[in-house]
């Protein structure tokens, strides 16, 4: 049972999403879970707007389903299936994170700079995500997946849009890692 | 419940998720400072695991779980929308923290401050369905 309590080292943890691929290409479904950004917006009446947002949102169902589902995963995860060990980060990562006012990188989850409601209740604070979450929105609905369509179901199917969007991935989260969150912390 | 099986991905998913520690805000960022192998194990050997079992799906051309072929789709062609549309979300990703699937397992893990990063992403994608006509792809 302690082995289930401990974070799980990436060798257990990458073979597991693999299965999760897997298992939702056993059921005739294409594994991807920014699609379901786009449903939220049918769903809320954005087909008034746009032709992009016209199709027949009960044929997602079943990926809403994965949203609920990994909603109670997350729950279950942290409720029940935690020793409270801090995020497992290399000893350069925390003092980096240090020198940009990060105190206590990977006691928790989540940054408290970040988002705790203290610093969300700021103009920063909240900027940062929102900005952060409109990025991640535009982006993924630009490139046609996130990472578990692109990074993950596509590079296991060999294509090559896949490799150019994980390299476009890369390029975007080397430039805000490297150059502008420095400026912002 | 022809559903029931979609809860059950979804909450391993979160699971796993969690249990990785790539929900983490911190993981992102050292993955992006070439810090730990962490990030890259997880999803290098989620690809190769993926790459094999894709192939031998194709190969011997199983059926899915209703009978029917299981068709694996190629993504569209293109260039432009894959690097520049992959660039926004990775400036967005790295910003964040999270990607599409974990800040629904946040939610779930009780970081309700998430929410707001949920309803900007359902922003940007609604101001890409707009704009989408006009945009280089």
């Amino acid at each position: 049972m302690d082995i289930l309590l401990k974070p799980w080292p990436w060798y257990v943890s990458g073979p597991l999403i693999a299965t999760v691929l897997l298992v939702l290409t056993y059921f005739g479904k294409n594994f991807g879970m920014s699609s379901n950004l786009k449903t939220f917006c049918t769903i809320a009446g954005a087909g008034k707007y746009s032709d992009f947002f016209r199709f027949d949102w009960k044929a997602q169902r079943w990926n809403l389903t994965i949203v609920i589902g990994a909603i109670l995963g997350g729950f279950i995860s942290t409720a029940f299936l935690n020793d409270g060990s801090p995020v497992q980060l290399s000893p350069k990562t925390i003092s980096d994170l240090a020198a940009l006012n990060f105190s206590e990188a990977g006691e928790t989850l989540l940054p408290k700079e970040i988002y705790s409601w203290e610093s969300v209740l700021t103009l920063k604070g909240i900027s940062i995500l929102v900005v952060g979450g409109f990025l991640v929105g535009f982006g993924t609905r630009y490139a046609g997946g996130c990472t578990s369509g692109h990074a993950i179901s596509g590079l296991s199917n060999l294509q090559l849009p896949s490799l150019i969007a994980v390299i476009g991935f890369f390029i975007g989260g080397l430039v805000m890692t490297h150059f502008i969150l420095p400026l912002l912390f | 419940m022809k559903f029931l099986k979609f809860l059950f991905v979804g909450i391993f998913f979160g699971i796993v998720l969690v249990k990785s520690e790539a929900v983490s805000w911190y993981r992102i960022y050292e993955m992006f400072k070439f810090q730990s192998f962490h990030m890259y194990g997880i999803i290098g050997s989620a690809v190769v695991i993926g790459v094999v079992g894709i192939f031998l799906i194709k190969k011997f051309e199983l059926k899915s779980i209703e009978g029917k072929p299981i068709a694996v789709p190629p993504k569209e062609k293109g260039f432009v929308s894959y690097i520049l549309g992959g660039t926004i979300f990775g400036l967005g990703w790295a910003l964040a923290g999270a990607c599409p699937g974990p800040m629904y397992i946040l939610l779930g893990a009780g970081v309700f401050t998430i929410s707001i990063v949920i309803l900007a992403a359902m922003l940007g994608t609604f101001v890409y369905g707009l704009l989408k006509n006009r945009l280089p792809h």
